[in-house]
Order: C-alpha cells, then sequence, then structure tokens
C-alpha cells in the first residue's frame, strides 16, 4: 500500500471529505485555503478562495438518499466551508466561485448538510462573550432566492458544542461536546431530546455510518466508541494509548480507522508522538493494523464511499492518500472464512 | 428497672427509683479537669511550712521544664492532727496547670521524681485517680471470644497448576491476577480505592499491605478480606521481618496522644516516636521507636529499612552512624544484652543469610528442645579514623564475639554484600586514584565457611556500579565503568559487564588446592547499569534502567549446554557456556522483577517516573516476550513472592527423576487447554458477530419502515446511474523509422 502525499497546503490539515462517488477529495486547513484533488493519482484539480481565516471544516453535498430528487440543488454540486474568519461559505464546486456567505459572531468550527442536502448546521465557537451555538443553515432558500432569513440557532447544554451531525431523514441532530457528551437535539424546536456522558475529555470526530443508523466518536481520553443514533446506546468501545482526534467508520469491511496523537507541546523530547492511523475491527474490538506515516498528530480521517481507498491528513501539513491492496479485501478472521465466502 | 405498676406506686417523691435516668443523664467525670495533676508522697508539713512548700513545688515544676503552676492552682487539705491538735498535711496535694499538654507533660517528667531522699513524689491526671477508683475490686474474667476460622492466607499455592499471582496497580484500581501460561492473565480480585498510596506484599506472599491515611491494612485469603490493621496515623514506609512475624512502621508524624482515634493504641510512652514495631498475627504495638538515633541529628535523611533482621526474626538492629549498632531482641523488644554496641565511627552492618539447609536443622533442634542453637553473625565496617585504618568486621551474635577482623587502607567507601546462604560476603571497597578524580574497587572476598574465614581479594581498575551475587550460587556480576561521563547526571555511561566463579580446582597431585574466583568472562562495550539475577540462578538480565536514550534487556544463560561440542569446551573454558539469548528492548521501562519460580520476567513502565508508555510487559525466562499491555496510568505491578518450599532436598530430588513422567500430564493439559481457548475464543466472536448482525438487521428495518412513511424509496445500496467509467487511452509512440522498400 504506497501511499499519494497530496502536498499542497502549508499549513495543518483540519478536515478532508471524499465526495459521494469518491473521485474527489476536498481538504480544508489553517493555510485559509479548501482545496479539491482527484482521489485516484492526487493531482490538484482546483481551489477555493476567499477566507480569510484558518478554515476549520469542509462538506460536500452527499445527496445520498435524497429526501426531495427533485429540488433544484439535485444538478448542481455544492460544497460548504466553515472558517476562523467567521463566515460559512457555499461554493459551486465546478467553478469556485462562492455564492453565498453566511457571517457569525465566532468562528465555524464544524458543518454538515443535511442528508437531503437542503439544510446545513454550523457549530460555532464560544468566544468574545458569545455562547457556542450550532446555526441551522437553509440551503434551499438561500439558492431560489439569494437570501437569507436569521438562521435559527441552538445553544447546546451544559458545555459548548465541538462536533455535530444530522441523523437520517433529519430526525435530529447529534451532537458532541468538549466535556465528553454527545447529545440528541431537535433542530426544529432547539429542545434536548436524549444525552449521555460517555467520554471523559473532548470530543473530537463524530462521523456517521453511510445510512447514518449509528456513527462513531472519537475523543482526547484515548477512546472512541460506537453509538445507535436513535437511542444513543454504546455499540462498541475502542481503547488506544493516546489522544485521538479523528474516526471514521469503512464500509465492505467492518473496521473502525482512528488516528490522533499527542500535542507536539504534551510530547517531551525523545518520545515518539504515535502518529499512526490504526484500524480496528469495528464489531470484535480489536485492533488489526496500524498505517504509519504522519510525523504530526492526525488531524482527520476519511474514507472512500467504496471503501477502497482512505485519507488522512495531519498536522504536518499533509494529505496521504491510501489505496488497499488486494489483501485487505481478503481479510477475515479464520473463524468466519466460512461465512464471508 | 421494675415495670410500672399501677396498684403498687411509690408513696413518697423519695421512694422513687431514679437510678436508672441518673445512669443515662451522667456527666462524664473527665471533662474539663484534664490540665489538673494529683501529687503523692509529698512531705506532711504543717500550716507554718505550707508556704515553702508550694515555693518548692513550683521550683521543681519550673526546672523540670514543664511550665508554670497556675496563679493559685496548688490546693493542699489540711486536717486536724490529733496528737499535736495542729493543722497538718495529708502528703498530697492538688496541682493546677495551665494546659492539658502540661499536665502531661508533669505526669511524664516528673513522675517517680526524687523530691528528696525519703520523698519520690508519684504523680497522676486527676481524671485518672477518679478512673481508678471506680475499678471494681473484685477480678472478673474477660469475656472469651469465640473461635472463628480464618481462612487459609496460603491458598493460592495450592494453585494444581502452580500459577504465580502478582497484583496490578493501576489508576484508584488495585487487581490481582493469575499469570497464565499461554493466555492472558485471569483476574481475580478487584477493587477501586483499596489503597492510598501504593501497595506491598509480605516477605513470604501471605498478606497484601495497603496505606491509608489512619494506618496499615493487611488483606489475603482467597476472599481477599481485611485480615488486620495497624493504626499509625500518615504512615509512609513499612517493612516486614522475614518471617511475617514483626511489621515495622514509620510514618513522618511524630505520634500524639490526644488525637482523638477510638481506640488509639499509644501509650505515654510512644509520644513523639515515629517508628512502630507490631505483632503482625496479634496486631498488638510491640514498641515505638524515635526516627533518628541520635538527638541532635537533625538531618531528614531516612534509610529504609531503618531496622535490618537476623533471617528468623530472632534478633533486629539499626546503626548510629558513628557510634553504635544496636541489636534488639523478639519477642521482649529488649537490648541484647542490655546495651548498644559501641563502635566508633561504624558506617553501615548487614546480617548473614544462611542457607536453606541451615534453616532446616536450626527447625530440628528447636523440635528436640536443644538450647545450643546456632549465634547470627553480623557484618560490619569503620571508616579511617585518624591513624585507624578501615576495618571490616565479623561478630557473632548474641554472644558479641568478634570472628574476624580485617584492615583496609585508603578506602572512599564500603559496601557488604552477603551471598544468599551466608556462604561469601563480598566487600566492595571503592578507592581513590591518586589523583583523587576517579575511583578504582577491590574486590574482598569473605570465605565465611571456611576455617579462619579466609580472604580473597579481585582487584577490578575501574569504578565498580553494581555486584550481584548469584542467589544460592558461587558466582558474581560485577558492572564497572572508566567512562569520565559516570556519575553526571542525563548520561548514559559506557560500560562492561564481568562475569566471574567459584574454580574448584581438583587436587594435584595429593595437594589440595585452595579454590578461587576467577574471571569467567568480560562483556565490553555495553551501556548496561543493572543486574537482575534470576531467584534460582542461572539466568540474569542486563539492562540499562532508568536512561533516557536506551532501554536494552539482555537475557543471558550461564550454563548453556546446547550441543555436545559446546559441553567439551565448557570443560576447557568457562566462557564457553555463557550464551546471550536474546536481546530485547522495552521503551522507557522504569522496573524489572522476575516472578518467584524464574520462570518469567516482568519489566514495567510506570507513570510515577513519567508518563510515556506506560504499562508492562511479560516475558520469559528465554527473552521471548509473552505479552505486552500498554495501560494508561498503569502505577506499579508486584509478584506475590513464594515462601519456602516444604519439600525435603529428597523430594526435590526424586521430582526431579521422575519429571518426564509428571510431564507427560501436564503436556496433556497444556494441548487441551490450548484448544479450549482458541474454542472459547471463536464462540466469542461469533456471539458477537451475530449480536452485530441481528441488531444490524433490527435497525434497517426500522430505517426502510421510517422511509416508507415519509414517502421516500427504500435506500439502495448502490445505485450506479449517473456514474460513468472513462477510460483513457495513453498512446506514446516509442520509436519512429521510415523506411523504404524497393520492389
Amino acid at each position: 500500500m504506497r501511499p499519494i502525499l497530496l502536498q499542497g497546503h502549508t499549513r495543518s490539515l483540519t478536515q478532508i471529505k471524499y465526495n459521494r462517488e469518491g473521485d474527489l477529495l476536498f481538504s480544508s486547513a489553517k493555510d485559509h485555503v479548501v482545496n479539491v484533488w482527484f482521489s485516484h493519482n492526487g493531482e490538484r484539480l482546483g481551489t477555493y478562495n476567499g477566507h480569510i481565516g484558518a478554515v476549520w471544516t469542509v462538506d460536500n453535498i452527499t445527496f445520498f438518499n435524497s429526501l426531495s430528487p427533485s429540488t433544484c440543488i439535485a444538478a448542481s454540486k455544492l460544497l460548504l466551508s466553515g472558517s476562523a474568519d467567521n463566515t460559512a461559505k457555499l461554493w459551486d464546486v465546478r467553478t469556485g466561485k462562492c455564492l453565498h456567505t453566511w457571517e457569525f459572531h465566532t468562528a465555524v468550527k464544524r458543518i454538515a448538510f443535511s442528508e437531503d442536502d437542503t439544510m446545513a448546521l454550523a457549530v460555532t465557537e464560544q468566544q468574545m462573550g458569545y455562547q457556542g451555538a450550532v446555526a441551522i443553515l437553509k440551503i434551499d432558500s438561500v439558492l431560489e432566492t439569494g437570501e437569507q432569513d436569521e438562521p435559527f440557532v441552538i445553544n447546546p447544554e451544559p458545555t459548548k458544542a465541538v462536533v455535530a451531525a444530522w441523523g437520517y431523514l433529519n430526525k435530529y441532530l447529534i451532537i458532541g461536546h468538549k466535556d465528553g457528551m454527545i447529545s440528541q437535539y431537535d433542530w426544529k424546536t432547539g429542545q434536548k431530546l436524549n444525552s449521555k456522558h460517555p467520554h471523559s475529555d473532548v470530543i473530537t470526530d463524530l462521523q456517521m455510518s453511510p445510512d447514518r443508523t449509528y456513527f462513531v466518536t472519537s475523543s482526547k481520553d484515548k477512546s472512541a466508541q460506537l453509538f445507535e443514533s436513535n437511542t444513543l446506546n454504546p455499540l462498541k468501545k475502542y481503547v488506544t494509548d493516546c489522544p485521538l482526534i479523528s474516526a471514521s467508520i469503512t464500509p465492505i469491511q467492518d473496521f473502525i480507522i482512528v488516528g490522533g496523537g499527542q500535542d507536539a507541546m504534551q510530547v517531551a523530547g525523545t518520545s515518539r508522538g504515535k502518529f499512526e492511523c490504526r484500524f480496528w475491527h469495528k464489531i470484535l474490538e480489536e485492533e488489526v493494523g496500524r498505517v504509519k506515516g504522519h510525523f504530526g498528530p492526525i488531524n482527520t480521517i476519511a474514507v472512500h464511499p467504496d471503501g477502497k481507498s482512505f485519507s488522512s491528513g495531519g498536522e504536518d501539513g499533509y494529505i496521504r492518500v491510501h489505496h488497499f491492496d488486494e489483501d485487505y479485501f481478503k481479510f477475515t478472521y479464520p473463524e468466519f472464512q466460512h461465512i464471508g465466502a | 428497672m421494675t415495670a410500672f405498676d399501677v396498684n403498687n406506686l411509690p408513696a413518697s417523691e423519695d421512694e422513687i427509683d431514679y437510678s436508672d435516668i441518673e445512669a443515662k443523664y451522667q456527666v462524664p467525670f473527665e471533662e474539663g479537669f484534664d490540665n489538673i495533676i494529683v501529687v503523692d508522697k509529698v512531705p506532711i508539713v504543717e500550716e507554718s511550712k505550707k508556704d515553702k512548700l508550694f515555693r518548692t513545688m513550683r521550683k521543681i515544676f519550673r526546672t523540670a521544664g514543664v511550665g508554670e503552676i497556675k496563679e493559685g492552682g496548688i490546693s493542699m487539705p489540711m486536717d486536724l492532727n490529733a496528737e499535736t491538735g495542729k493543722l497538718a498535711s495529708k502528703g498530697f496535694l492538688f496541682i493546677e496547670m495551665e494546659t492539658a499538654e502540661q499536665a502531661n507533660l508533669a505526669v511524664k517528667q516528673l513522675n517517680n521524681h526524687p523530691m528528696d531522699r525519703s520523698h519520690i513524689l508519684a504523680i497522676n491526671r486527676f481524671t485518672d485517680i477518679e478512673k481508678y477508683s471506680q475499678l471494681k475490686e473484685e477480678y472478673v474474667d474477660p469475656e472469651e471470644e469465640k473461635f472463628t476460622e480464618r481462612e487459609h492466607l496460603r491458598s493460592w499455592l495450592t494453585d494444581s497448576q502452580a500459577r504465580d499471582q502478582f497484583v496490578l496497580h493501576r489508576g484508584d484500581e488495585v487487581s490481582i491476577y493469575w499469570n497464565r501460561k499461554t493466555e492472558p492473565p485471569e483476574e481475580i480480585h478487584k477493587r477501586q480505592y483499596w489503597t492510598e498510596t501504593y501497595v506491598q506484599w509480605s516477605p513470604l506472599g501471605t498478606y497484601l499491605a495497603t496505606f491509608h491515611r489512619q494506618g496499615i491494612a493487611l488483606w489475603g485469603g482467597p476472599s481477599w478480606n481485611k485480615i488486620i490493621r495497624f493504626v499509625h496515623p500518615g504512615v509512609k514506609l513499612i517493612d516486614f521481618s522475614p518471617n511475617e512475624r514483626y511489621l515495622v512502621t514509620w510514618s513522618y508524624e511524630p505520634i500524639t496522644l490526644n488525637n482523638g482515634i477510638p481506640g488509639s493504641p499509644f501509650g505515654m510512652e510512644d509520644e513523639g516516636n515515629q517508628l512502630i514495631i507490631w505483632d503482625v498475627h496479634f496486631g498488638a504495638l510491640l514498641r515505638s521507636f524515635p526516627s533518628s538515633t541520635s538527638p541532635d541529628d537533625t538531618s531528614n535523611k531516612i534509610t529504609w529499612p531503618m531496622f535490618k533482621w537476623s533471617h528468623n526474626d530472632k534478633y533486629f538492629g539499626r546503626v548510629t552512624v558513628g557510634q553504635q549498632i544496636s541489636i534488639y531482641e523478639t519477642p521482649g523488644m529488649g537490648l541484647v544484652g542490655k546495651k548498644s554496641i559501641k563502635v566508633e565511627g561504624v558506617a553501615d552492618f548487614e546480617w548473614a543469610p544462611v542457607s536453606e539447609r541451615d534453616k532446616e536443622k536450626d527447625k530440628s533442634k528447636d523440635k528436640h528442645g536443644d538450647k545450643k542453637t546456632r549465634e547470627e553473625i553480623i557484618s560490619f565496617w569503620t571508616p579511617e579514623i585518624g591513624n585507624q585504618p578501615a576495618r571490616v568486621t565479623l561478630m557473632s551474635i548474641p554472644s558479641k564475639e568478634i570472628i574476624r577482623t580485617k584492615n583496609l587502607f585508603s578506602v572512599a567507601n564500603c559496601k557488604l554484600h552477603w551471598q544468599s546462604n551466608g556462604d561469601f560476603l563480598c566487600v566492595k571497597v571503592d578507592r581513590h586514584t591518586k589523583t583523587k578524580k576517579s575511583t578504582f574497587a577491590n574486590l574482598e572476598i569473605f570465605r565465611v565457611r571456611e576455617k579462619d574465614i579466609p580472604v580473597e581479594v579481585i582487584e577490578v581498575k575501574d569504578t565498580v556500579m553494581a555486584f550481584a551475587w548469584e542467589p544460592k550460587g558461587e558466582r558474581f556480576v560485577i558492572i564497572t565503568t572508566n567512562d569520565p561521563a559516570y556519575g553526571q547526571p542525563s548520561t548514559t555511561p559506557k560500560t562492561s559487564v564481568v562475569f566471574y566463579y567459584l574454580d574448584k580446582a581438583k587436587p594435584v597431585n595429593g595437594t589440595q588446592t585452595v579454590a578461587n574466583f576467577k574471571l569467567i568472562k568480560t562483556l565490553d562495550k555495553k551501556t548496561s547499569n543493572s543486574i537482575f539475577w534470576s531467584p534460582r540462578g542461572r539466568h540474569v538480565i542486563l539492562t540499562t534502567l532508568r536512561s533516557q536514550s536506551t532501554f536494552d534487556l539482555e537475557f543471558w544463560d550461564l550454563d548453556f549446554e546446547g550441543t555436545a561440542e559446546q559441553k567439551e569446551a565448557a570443560r576447557q573454558d568457562p566462557g564457553a557456556s555463557l550464551q546471550l539469548m536474546s536481546v530485547q528492548e522495552h521503551y522507557n521501562v522504569t522496573d524489572i522483577e522476575w516472578d518467584p519460580t524464574g520462570r518469567y520476567v516482568i519489566t514495567s513502565s510506570s507513570m510515577w517516573r513519567h508518563s510515556a508508555e506506560n504499562g508492562y510487559t511479560i516475558w520469559d525466562f528465554k527473552g521471548t516476550q509473552l505479552r505486552r499491555y500498554l495501560l494508561d496510568k498503569f502505577k506499579q505491578i508486584l509478584w506475590r513472592p513464594r515462601p519456602r518450599s516444604l519439600l525435603t532436598n529428597e523430594q526435590k530430588k526424586k521430582v526431579r527423576r521422575s519429571l518426564r513422567e509428571y510431564s507427560k500430564v501436564f503436556e496433556e493439559e497444556d494441548a487441551l487447554a490450548q484448544t479450549s481457548v482458541s474454542k472459547e475464543q471463536i464462540a466469542h466472536r461469533r456471539r458477537l458477530m451475530d449480536e452485530w448482525n441481528a441488531w444490524r438487521k433490527r435497525v434497517e428495518n426500522e430505517l426502510a419502515e421510517e422511509r416508507e412513511l415519509a414517502g421516500l424509496p427504500p435506500i439502495d445500496t448502490r445505485e450506479d446511474e449517473g456514474v460513468e467509467v472513462i477510460e483513457e487511452w495513453v498512446e506514446e509512440v516509442v520509436e519512429e523509422t521510415e523506411e523504404i522498400v524497393d520492389e
């Protein structure tokens, strides 16, 4: 498995995302730029310029199980980005044109399209006297009218939201909090529906399964956990020995990929930082393999929708795209061989 | 109290029996009288001499450093003497002090104080007098406690597979595990907040000691219940006697009497002391000692263990550096011969260990009631004082006879290393070179078992950093260095490892030659700084411990006889059977411990020293890594020690002879366990898979239903429409030539 090294950013990566077909890879970084790459060969297709602060988050429309196939968005390809310049921007993927800009009081730390792509959520930072919040953005009305009413805002309690995602059929929002709590919110009323406190430190990533019925969280408490979306019941737990910053679910094989590492500030001189992507068996909760390469903490991991490759973006400013070898697809525990075949 | 009877009411108020109410609401007498003392055996004086007596009293108190007596705080009851018709005192008086502490001090300092030849003051606390007067005159037998059978404290030794246990301390959790051959360790018992600081096994493994603010608790038996506890506030260090009969505890807080702990075991004489010796069986305080031996010694340095025990728990002693060695006897806790051994300048001492055979002999002697027991041996050394050279002395206890001395010259420091059977004593003598910039060492080996105790000297040119005898063996390993970087912090000096053995040459031409220690082999260009012998001897681990860059582990075998050729070669060259079996690394290793049987080794990395990659690794004696665990907040791991085997030498020999027969059974068991393990694991995995699949099915159905309700089509897992496969043909012209073809 020889990785392709994408050296297009001059500062640390913050988030990477495949598009729905998996041929494109979007990346956001602290160097104010969003890049788009061909995922199969690592060639850079273009950049989205316009932010004047570190770009914290990026999301491409999923259009996976669109609720309203007739909607006009279906024809176009959209990209959202959120930045430390207190704005979220909507881009046309093909032309690189900025279609709309939302302005907030504080930095946008996480952004995510809803399942039908008609809406998006934006998690804003708690700073300068403003409470941390989750804003609901109406994408369809912005596209139709070019105007946006004041977005509906949820103020998650008791600690600020750091990551968030939509449930299937836009039933609710799942929010990961600073103190390790996860909660379910009604995005129409802003009410808390359910909450659990499974992690003991800040939640660093939250990624949905393809059908959004379960999700994985990673945390600085050195563990990743799997939850059922509807009930927030814990399903699985993966305990490692270093703080985790990202976790992703793989299709085809039943794996979870986690990554992270000690902050440079906490690593004493000679100690190794453990900057590896670790593969865990999703169901058996056993570690099955590791991929080395980065020389800084791994900030973000994304898996190709087909499950044929995965990419990691690091604090070192590189993206590494890995296409799985033949034996990855053949991997199975000996006792399950007859089941697999 | 009799029952209330309407028909038999008391006639008047006086007849009512109030005794029960009075008993219930009785005011405790002690309160408020803590600062009053009673002085007895005072001279009987007449009225006229009263003031003079009071003045003398005040003077006595003042000079004793007790403090001032309260103004008008002395009262002396007087009575009319029938003979003389004058007022005379009754021979006692009451004194009121300012504080209760002063009163306590007065009792401590002035009780039995001779006022003059015929009057020795007897001082008691006023509250005590009250207590004594209420004592019953008749003796009543204390109620006999019912006998409750204790748990079998050595039950872990009856394990059919002879597995060993260890205790693991991680975060706030303490757990006991069985170490297993092929499978991961099996947890037996786990408790949150079992200890407040750390845990410690007793030397024979019977008890697990936990540390608490109030004192020490010992745990054990199959249920891991508390067996006994010892109240000692602020206890920090403990030490068991070798046979677990006594426990020494040390606290940085001197004992105070008025800290109000109910059931406090401390008496007057314990006040201010920091060291306590306990009886482990009964939990009784036997004696307490002050922490430092001389009153002017203000250094805070604590050398632990402070008391050194003889192998049979019979004696214990400590050294007052530069002055004396105090040897105490058990169970009486008194000094042997009622006084300490005065040795000017004494620096350190050690007890001689004894071999298993000697222990056996002692036991049979005890059985036959033989009074003449073997004497114990201590060794101590004194540095050069004035013209007197440094000296190592062997002395027998309790007779305090000097057996052997040896004078040493130009000594910088000495270290006494006894071989575990007490056969040899190696004194490592450090000496300065002429330039005084570096040191070199001599090894002076006393052969204690031989007549007149001959001493052999081995000269080493370099500094000896580490020395270790092979347990029960006749070999030793030293680590030497001549690296100028030695002794500087955060460097890893280059070292050499040297192996020695006792060459028992056969008598040549009928003349008995003296056995000598000879070199086996020197390994140069190492960084090793620590030696860990297997408790059974033969195998040794050399490591570089607590350095910042090197973490190597070398597993050596001293009796390696792989092939017949090697066997032959070993006869000629002692170094031929020395074999490096494995070189390993444990990143950031902080501690190494062999299991008590010498089968396994645990190397660990504790958060007490650093926070990177904490956890532990289990190796076998050959240096093969068996299991590795990275545990966050890992603190401590300790093998449970084993007591001495109960088998006699003959029985052991018999077992060894028929090992092949026994091993057959065990091999079968192992094979069986192996298959059952993997079966278990397969079943476990399959169960997890089935659970997951069932859950997925349920959730997928739910999702499909909800989508239908919302009027949406079911999810196609893969919709291929809209996906174009673009094939790109790249043609490259490699070469173009033009040829004209003629017809």
